[in-house]
């Protein structure tokens, strides 16, 4: 058992790091909610694309380093470390790329993959509807098959999509077969979100910026290279995702020590020794999320999957960001309603226990599959 | 970087596993609370025989030259079985802070015990012990034994020390105090564990309204909350053993702490009233954990030492 870099990986850390450091803006960046914010992260999506360090375990083809999963980790580490801007093709890079990757055509990876990797093109995911939150697979909106035009026509609506307000394209899953059982017969399609027949309502968000959207579809054609894996097979294609959102990919443990980092010393700016205890927690929690996530790189590494743990990793993460949050706004004392970058960052943790499928549903994951223990009755979940 | 047991130490996990399943240790425990020493003392024998014992001394002193992974490794052991006697005291504390032939003494499996003042003031099972230890500023005195005092844990009995004159100065009492709580941890993260696997067989049998408990929300929830819990305390073990710091040891232990108390009084409240019996095996973890705690440092103590570290960092 070891920690050790080996010397390739410790040579890759000093290069992210030595490159960060010159490149971080000094200024942190407007909102990516923002018009304005949304096109200066694209701009810096365009920047790390050009030093080939916006999607670090990509091919070379497609402006990657072909980095192993321990350089991967490694690289988030460092880009948190840094204080770099949140990335604003997030939900392309780390939630559809990676089905690209397994259920795309060649052609599909051609054509979509390297404006993602240049943030020239930002995705946002349209799964939940007003009436399939938690129970997803519960969804009505449609794809009716249009053989004369050789794709497929949505209609219904979609909400919460996240940027998709300033997006580009979407990815989301529609009932193709109205009588299939309810987690078959829906199929995964792509479309651009200016599409004719598509309409987005910006949706404000706690913090009165619109961070999600509501989508429409009103007879919305998708022609059949733009579906994503096999017609009526989409609920398997959404699900292999569904365990990179929860796992590692979404939430790199830098992002809590970073942020305990700037709680401890905002603790030496204003020590209190009533909330040290906290402190100390929130700390302790982040440096036990770092550890896990090696012993989980080890674990894929090997040939492992995160499976059901994902569900272990997304209580645990989204905890311990209002946690430490919470800690840091006791800290601020009277000041902690005034508007500040501590602030924003709890205003945005108190979604974390809700996005990426809720600590409730996460927790009958961890019951059933982990510990095994038998399902709810039929009955008593209708 | 492979954050995972080696082999050998799977290997090491896996016998000690066996001899442990197979040694009745509840009826060990359950002597040894009646004042029955034998039975664990046979066991403490057979655990030297394994190595147990010498995992911290250096092969050219006659011990395994082994690390403190191991050490971890086979404390969790301990912890899952709730093993009794001055283990803590003899196999982490004394194998790093005697020297010579005491030392030596302990790796061959010389049942001996030790009070540190201030966090762990008494010597655990001094009736059991051939030699009472003292830890002080000065070094390791040999000490003798007054009365004992009533523990939470049955199995565990504690006596005040008066102090003998001065035996041993190696001059390692910090190291030899942070891997003491390193093995507190580790025998915490197992007795967390057992806890949790005895509530979940439990839940799944126990019926009430016509299904098993375990399909309640509630209770899958609660022991959901044990399962994060420990799978976030285990890595501090972990990286505590390959780097045993202050503040690593300290972190292990809070976490520890934390996780399998958590287990212990989710363990008992699913099991209901016969949780909460002592005729039932589950109480000598609850009284144990209880225990652990506190000891070799309470959790108050260890989060402050974190931020005393964290602060001159
Ligand atoms: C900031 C943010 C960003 C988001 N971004 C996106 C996005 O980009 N794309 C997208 O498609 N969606 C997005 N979502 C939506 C998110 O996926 C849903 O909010 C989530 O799946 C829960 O659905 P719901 O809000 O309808 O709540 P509901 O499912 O109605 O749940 C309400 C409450 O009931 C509980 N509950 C429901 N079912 C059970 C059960 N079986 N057992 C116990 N408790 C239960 C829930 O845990 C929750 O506490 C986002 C949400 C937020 C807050």
């Amino acid at each position: 058992m070891d920690l050790h870099l080996s010397e390739s990986e410790s040579a890759f850390q000093a290069e992210a790091w030595a490159w960060l450091a010159a490149n971080v803006p000094a200024e942190p960046l407007p909102s990516l909610d923002t018009p304005d914010g949304f096109r200066l992260h694209q701009e810096w999506e365009a920047r790390l694309a050009a030093a080939r360090w916006s999607v670090v375990s990509w091919p070379a083809a497609y402006h990657g380093r072909d980095a192993s999963l321990v350089e991967w980790v490694v690289f988030e580490e460092e880009y948190y470390r840094a204080g770099a801007p949140l990335r604003v093709s997030q939900n392309g890079i780390f939630l559809l790329a990676p089905i690209i990757f397994e259920h795309g055509t060649p052609e599909q990876q051609d054509r979509f993959l390297p404006t993602m990797a240049t943030g020239e093109r930002i995705w946002a995911q349209c799964w939940s509807e007003p009436e399939a939150g938690s129970d997803l697979a519960s969804l009505r909106s449609t794809a009716r098959r249009d053989d004369a035009r050789g794709g497929w026509v949505l209609n219904g609506q979609k909400i919460w999509c996240s940027r998709a307000a300033l997006a580009h394209w979407g990815f989301g899953l529609f009932r193709s077969d109205p009588e299939a059982q309810k987690h078959a017969g829906l199929t995964y399609f792509l479309f651009p979100l200016d599409a004719d027949g598509v309409t987005v309502r910006p949706i404000a968000q706690l913090d009165g910026e619109a961070g999600f959207a509501e989508v429409f579809f009103d007879d919305v054609f998708v022609p059949d290279a733009d579906v994503l894996g096999a017609p009526g097979d989409g609920w398997r294609v959404a699900m292999s995702t569904a365990g990179n959102e929860r796992g590692l990919s979404l939430r790199s443990p830098g992002r809590f020590t970073a942020a305990a980092d700037r709680l401890l010393a905002l603790y030496d700016e204003r020590p209190d020794p009533r909330v040290a205890d906290r402190v100390v927690d929130a700390w302790l929690k982040a440096e036990a999320y770092r550890l896990y996530t090696w012993g989980t790189v080890t674990r894929l590494r090997e040939g492992g999957d995160i499976g059901a743990a994902g569900s272990v990793n997304k209580v645990w993460w989204s905890e311990l960001d209002v946690a430490l949050h919470e800690t840091a706004l006791d800290l601020l004392g009277a000041d902690a309603e005034l508007a500040s970058a501590w602030l924003d960052g709890y205003t945005f943790s108190l979604s974390g226990p809700i996005y990426a499928g809720t600590n409730e549903i996460q927790r009958n994951i961890i019951a059933e599959r982990i510990l095994g223990l038998p399902r709810e009755p039929k009955g008593a979940q209708r | 970087m492979r954050f995972e047991l080696t082999t050998d130490q799977q290997d090491f996990a896996g016998s000690l596993e066996a001899l442990l399943a197979a040694a009745d240790t509840v009826a060990v425990a359950r002597a040894w609370a009646a004042g029955d020493h034998a039975p664990g003392l046979r066991l403490w024998q057979r655990l030297a025989d394994q190595g147990v014992t010498a995992l911290l001394v250096p092969e050219d002193a006659d011990g395994m030259g082994a690390t403190p992974v191991e050490l971890a490794v086979a404390f969790e052991a301990l912890g899952r079985h709730a093993v009794p006697g001055p283990w803590v005291e003899a196999a982490a504390y004394l194998a790093t802070e005697l020297s010579g032939e005491a030392r030596a003494a302990v790796a061959a499996g010389r049942v001996v015990t030790v009070a540190v003042p201030p966090h762990t003031p008494y010597a655990l099972d001094a009736d059991a012990a051939e030699i009472v230890y003292l830890a002080g500023s000065d070094g390791v005195r040999t000490a003798s034994a007054g009365e004992p005092r009533t523990s939470v844990d049955r199995t565990r009995r504690l006596f005040p020390v008066t102090p003998g004159p001065v035996h041993d100065t190696a001059d390692r009492a910090q190291e030899a105090f942070d891997l003491a709580v390193l093995a507190t941890s580790a025998q915490l993260l197992g007795a967390g564990e057992r806890v949790l696997a005895d509530a979940v067989t439990y839940v799944k049998q126990r019926k009430q309204f016509g299904r098993e408990i375990g399909s309640y929300q509630a209770i899958k929830h609660k022991l959901a909350d044990v399962r994060i819990a420990l799978d976030f305390a285990r890595p501090l073990v972990s990286g505590a053993a390959l780097d045993p710091t202050p503040r690593a040891v300290s972190a292990a232990k809070v976490a520890c702490s934390d996780a399998a108390y958590l287990a212990s009084r989710t363990g008992l409240q699913v099991h209901g009233a016969i949780g909460y019996t002592e005729e039932f095996d589950l109480s000598i973890w609850i009284t144990r954990i209880r225990a652990l705690v506190t000891a070799w440092g309470t959790p108050a103590f260890h989060r402050a030492r974190i931020l005393e570290t964290l602060r001159s960092a």
